[in-house]
């Protein structure tokens, strides 16, 4: 049994996901958006490392590898779309993505 | 709507969890709680200045600080081959990706340019790099703490989970997901090739093909 209390863990987790959120809701810039994404994978990993060594479980790591693997698909496809971005509409501002609003 | 139905899940959780762990948990607390608070303070504090801050770069950094933080948290958690990866992949590989985007594209320019100029150029200098090294120094001192102190240790190693059990999980009941990462992987691959190309990739754009490819390099860097 860990020494810190689950709880506590998942109050850290849930307060560094609403961080991540906030940042991607009320940043225009894509790239704040996606370190915000960042942000918010990572405090999932911090519930699944929790919860896996609350019930001295190691489903909780293999999990977390899994988001790692998640997040480094995510930035690079994300990076890519950036360059795009950048290239095409010379900003990062996310409204000038808004075209198809009809 | 989406964080509070979250957090009366995490509520539920945690109440499930007080009940499975009250008889175990010291009540007290010890060195291994104050220091998981310590690094999970520097690790909210860093995250906001993620999110609040004008300069990608600097943003960056403190994202990097912030990782560094959640590694330690991990430490104490007692899931170290985590907190490795942590440092490793996510630290090492995925914002070395970020940064060599934001240097090499340019993607950094516009918040650069219409960042606030006001305040006194020196201690700008000063408070750029201060804020992200002087929480890194903080981490350092406190692993090193962690690692020297012999009851923390002691702590430490009775609840550790170590990779050998993720190793033997991960290619046993979880080797599915894991060939699924691999696909996941290859479509990030040919998405980030297929996106960062440069549209007029023809032969009468000579000058395009040297930088062409280095950024199929750069977008196919973290798998």
């Amino acid at each position: 049994m860990s020494a810190i209390p689950l709880s506590h863990i998942l109050i850290l987790a849930s307060i560094l996901f609403i961080i991540g959120f906030v940042g991607v809701i009320a940043r225009k810039n894509t790239l704040y958006i996606l370190m915000s994404l960042e942000v918010m994978l990572n405090a999932v990993g911090v519930a699944f490392i929790g919860a896996g060594s609350a019930w001295q479980q190691a489903d909780g790591q293999v999990m977390f590898i899994l988001i790692l693997t998640l997040a480094a698909a995510e930035v690079a496809v994300g990076l890519a779309l950036l360059i795009q971005m950048q290239r095409r509409f010379k900003s990062l501002n996310i409204d000038l993505l808004s075209k198809l609003k009809g | 709507m989406n964080i509070s139905a979250m957090s009366v899940n995490a509520t539920q959780i945690n109440n499930t969890a007080l009940n499975l762990s009250q008889s175990h948990v010291a009540m007290g607390l010890d060195s291994l709680q104050l220091m998981f608070y310590f690094a999970a303070t520097l690790a909210i504090v860093a995250s906001l200045k993620v999110i609040t801050g004008k300069n990608t770069v600097h943003s960056l950094l403190y994202l990097v600080v912030s990782l560094l933080a959640v590694a330690v948290c991990f430490y104490l958690m007692g899931a170290p081959f985590a907190a490795g990866l942590e440092v490793i992949v996510y630290a090492g590989a995925i914002l070395v990706l970020f940064v060599f985007a934001i240097m090499m594209f340019g993607l950094g320019q516009d918040e650069t340019l219409h960042a606030p100029q006001s305040h006194a150029f020196k201690l700008s200098h000063i408070s750029l790099w201060f804020g992200p090294s002087l929480i890194a120094v903080l981490l350092l001192i406190q692993l090193i703490f962690a690692i020297d102190n012999s009851a923390v240790q002691e702590k430490l190693t009775s609840n550790i989970i170590h990779a050998k059990q993720v190793g033997i999980l991960l290619y046993g009941p979880y080797l599915l997901a894991v060939e699924i990462a691999s696909f996941l992987l290859l479509a990030g691959l040919i998405a980030g090739y297929h996106f960062a190309k440069p549209e007029g990739i023809s032969v009468n754009q000579p000058n395009v093909n040297k930088a062409d490819f280095d950024k199929q390099e750069g977008s196919g860097e973290p798998s």
